[in-house]
């Protein structure tokens, strides 16, 4: 069976032997329970009141505190001046957030959903993401952009993309997605501090969510490094590759698949730019298989520059064709069964896992 | 909403900025609460009557040069709207811009430059009459036509020329290119490709002043920002976006409109629904102006209004410039679409020979030593271009560099560590 696992992350070694999945909740009695929006909170706050450049501007942040209460109680702790309603001008206020960078203050820029963003793409990649290569160095931008990404629950075609693909294809930006509050809390936090422009794309139904956290992870100089992703399940058989949201899916499959005797690895990316490939092509050497999972659009997708990498770097060591999990090839629809189809659920990635490890019959559990 | 209460802070803010002339001591009439009298064309203003604000009044109507001079010609010498030292800078500023472009051009039919370079010949007025104003902490923000701007702030023509030629000793290290100056040390904030992208940045550098002045309680922070662009970006959404914002938010900056009739070949007057691009000032709760481009003391003179009004806090101007560029919109352009008479009409109003003549005239100098101006700029160019020609191109381990302040954004390598860490980084292929 299980065992106790010690987990390996890399770069960051805990004191103590944590349960390896983090979603059964019932294991956390050593550690406290926080949510997603509570770490996002806590992690605006903490890094406002550290440094007085830093500043949240965005639709409904102050008076309404946050569209979806990410931002509350900051408006009363900061001011006005440091909490900006503003006006619904995306284009206009990236910009302004990318001005103020030009001069050293950090802006957090905070979108509605993404989707709005497309209205200020332009600022995004061509005033951030490029100033400081056109400039030679002398105009960097430490912005941060954020707020909820991809599919939520039945709000239609346009309010449901993942920008992770389009993001991190662009150079000069850095793009974050974290999964439990841990991620959450310490990536936003290195994401402010950065000095260059970082996309921090968050999801709307992780929000709620409660994970375990530790001490480490709520003392006010906790920092994850961007670049590097957590395995969050240690095995043996076959890798699979998740970010946001659709970690939970593939941690929930492991634990399908381990019932079939099937070991499963889930990587949690964290950070979309830069790929940790190191990482995931460890993992691939170690497992042979892999399987990757995103929400959004197949095509040019995450899972496509992944199995790109590990097959530029692992392709030896590959024992069955990588296998991409994504969202369906269609504008969200609205209705809900339809919408569950055109998203990724656990059994897809359990079918696909089984496919990969040529096993469509579920065997008996072998060693 | 909260954002007003500091407001009353900036009537009282002393300004240090020194402006020799008679007219900075207008006072425009009106406090930051009070609604109405300012929003409009100057005619509106309550201003004491003299020969100085005639010409404030005329300024909200076209006017040809020749009858400007006739008028200005002066009834004593103390209503000259110059100094002679004065004078002398912004005629050098200019024929330092007219020669520049025209160098330009040369090198880039001899092949030095490339890409697309657009030229701003016979609009110098708008960037001598307003840059010069400025301090070295004020910011410019500028758009693909940028040449002359930086110039104006101060970039060095030989870093300028060099940026041009794609060498690394210029002011981007190569890596810009013409539609891309940066200078840190003389704040030109860009160089922006997109029509209108420039603005809501503007817009971001005067938020910041403002946000120092409050927020960090950097308490002589003044700075202003101006905002260059061109009549087809009145059209853009970011620039109504942002005309909201900085009124909103009485942020430091002035919009400066260049137009000059054409956006590539598309005729203002066909792309605009109302072509007067000034009156969309008021419609967001500030000042419009509207100046005569082609005359450097009549920018000068507004500018001079605009900066301070930005700087004492009572927030941003939209003034509207009519100018011209004698040029195509860039070297690529054939230039068929304009009228030639059109041409010829603005050609007779060349800035510079209006400001040669305003000084002749007033014999605040010699004719020989504005032509030994002409002769010095004419060397400083030589200079540049040599300057450039010598130049070593970027070395191939540049192409790496600058993408990420930190860069560590470029992930960890097969190794483990962090691919910058790696001494033979770049120098390996681009593949990152």
């Amino acid at each position: 069976m299980l065992g106790v696992v010690r987990q390996k992350m890399l770069g960051q070694s805990l004191p103590k032997i944590r349960p390896v999945v983090s979603v059964l909740r019932s294991y956390s009695s050593a550690a406290k329970q926080m949510t997603v929006r509570d770490a996002l909170n806590s992690a605006l706050d903490e890094e406002m009141s550290a440094d007085p450049k830093v500043f949240l501007m965005g639709e409904e942040v102050g008076e309404y505190q946050g569209a979806y209460k990410i931002s509350k109680g900051l408006l009363d702790k900061y001011g006005p001046e440091r909490v900006r309603d503003t006006p619904i001008t995306e284009a206009g206020f990236a910009g302004i957030g990318v001005g103020a960078a030009y001069y050293g203050l950090k802006p957090v820029v905070e979108f509605m959903t993404f989707n709005f963003s497309m209205q200020a793409i332009d600022h995004i990649i061509n005033s951030a993401a490029k100033s400081n290569y056109m400039s030679a160095g002398q105009m960097s931008v430490p912005i941060v952009f954020r707020g909820p990404n991809g599919a939520a629950a039945g709000v239609g075609a346009q309010h449901s993309q993942c920008y992770a693909a389009w993001y991190a294809s662009c150079p000069g930006l850095k793009v974050l997605t974290p999964y439990s509050s841990e991620d959450a809390r310490g990536l936003l936090k290195a994401a402010i501090r950065d000095p260059d422009p970082v996309v921090f794309l968050e999801n709307e139904l992780l929000y709620g969510e409660s994970f375990p956290v530790s001490d480490e992870v709520l003392d006010s100089s906790f920092c994850l490094p961007i670049g590097k992703a957590k395995i969050e399940r240690v095995g043996r058989d076959v890798t699979i590759t998740a970010f946001s949201k659709m970690v939970g899916h593939a941690l929930k499959a492991a634990e399908i698949l381990e019932k079939d005797g099937i070991d499963a690895e889930v990587i949690n990316l964290r950070s979309i730019r830069p790929l940790d490939r190191s990482t995931i092509n460890a993992s691939v050497r170690k497992t042979n298989r892999l399987i990757t999972v995103e929400e959004g659009f197949p095509q040019h997708g995450v899972g496509a520059e992944i199995c790109a990498s590990v097959v530029e770097e692992s392709f030896a060591y590959l024992d069955a064709p990588v296998e991409r999990i994504a969202g369906a090839d269609i504008p969200m629809p609205y209705a809900a069964n339809l919408e569950r189809m055109a998203v990724p659920q656990v059994e897809d990635i359990v079918r696909a896992a089984k496919r990969a490890c040529y096993r469509s019959v579920p065997l008996a559990a072998a060693a | 909403m909260a954002f007003s209460t500091t407001t009353a802070n900036f009537t009282s803010q002393p300004f240090s900025f020194n402006a020799p002339s008679p007219t900075s001591h207008v006072k425009l009439l009106i406090t930051p609460t009070s609604a109405s009298p300012f929003f409009g064309s100057t005619r509106k203003l309550r201003l004491p009557s003299s020969s100085i604000f005639n010409l404030h009044r005329r300024s909200g109507t076209v006017v040809g040069v020749s009858q400007v001079v006739k008028e200005k010609k002066p009834k004593s010498t103390l209503n000259l709207l110059i100094t002679k030292e004065e004078g002398l800078e912004l005629y050098e500023d200019m024929v330092l811009g007219r020669a520049f472009e025209d160098m330009c051009a040369q090198m880039y039919y001899r092949g030095k430059m490339f890409g697309f370079v657009h030229l701003y010949n016979g609009q110098e007025a708008v960037s001598t009459g307003f840059i010069k104003l400025l301090k070295q902490q004020d910011s410019v923000v500028s758009t693909y036509r940028d040449h002359v701007h930086a110039l104006s702030k101060g970039v060095p023509a030989r870093a300028v020329m060099s940026e041009l030629f794609g060498k690394t000793t210029g002011c981007c290290r190569g890596q810009g290119g013409s539609m891309h100056m940066f200078s840190r040390e003389h704040n030109l904030l860009g160089g922006f490709a997109f029509i209108g992208e420039g603005i809501p940045v503007a817009t971001g550098a005067a938020f910041t002043s403002k946000y120092k002045r409050e927020v960090l309680k950097e308490a002589d922070c003044d700075h202003v920002t101006l905002a260059f662009f061109g009549d087809g970006t009145c059209n853009n959404g970011q620039f109504f976006e942002c005309l909201n914002m900085a009124a909103l938010w009485k942020l430091p900056i002035v919009f400066v409109v260049e137009n000059n009739l054409w956006a590539i070949g598309m005729s203002h007057l066909r792309a605009t629904s109302d072509p007067q691009i000034y009156k969309k000032g008021p419609a967001f709760g500030m000042p419009g102006i509207h100046v005569d481009g082609m005359d450097v003391l009549k920018v000068r003179d507004v500018a001079k209004e605009a900066i301070a009004r930005a700087r004492r806090g009572d927030g941003p101007t939209l003034v509207e410039c009519e100018t011209y560029r004698f040029r195509g919109h860039s070297l690529a352009d054939p230039d068929e679409l304009r009228d030639p008479a059109e041409k010829a009409r603005y050609a007779a109003r060349d800035p510079i020979a209006a400001l040669k003549k305003y000084i002749i005239e007033n014999n605040l100098t010699s004719e020989a030593e504005l032509k030994a101006i002409d002769k010095k700029i004419d060397e400083v160019l030589e200079d540049a271009v040599e300057f450039a020609d010598e130049s070593p191109l970027p070395p191939r381990s540049q192409l790496l560099e600058n993408v990420f302040a930190d860069p560590k954004g470029f992930g960890i390598g097969p190794d483990g560590r962090y691919r910058c860490e790696d001494p033979k980084f770049t120098q390996g292929t681009a593949h990152v």
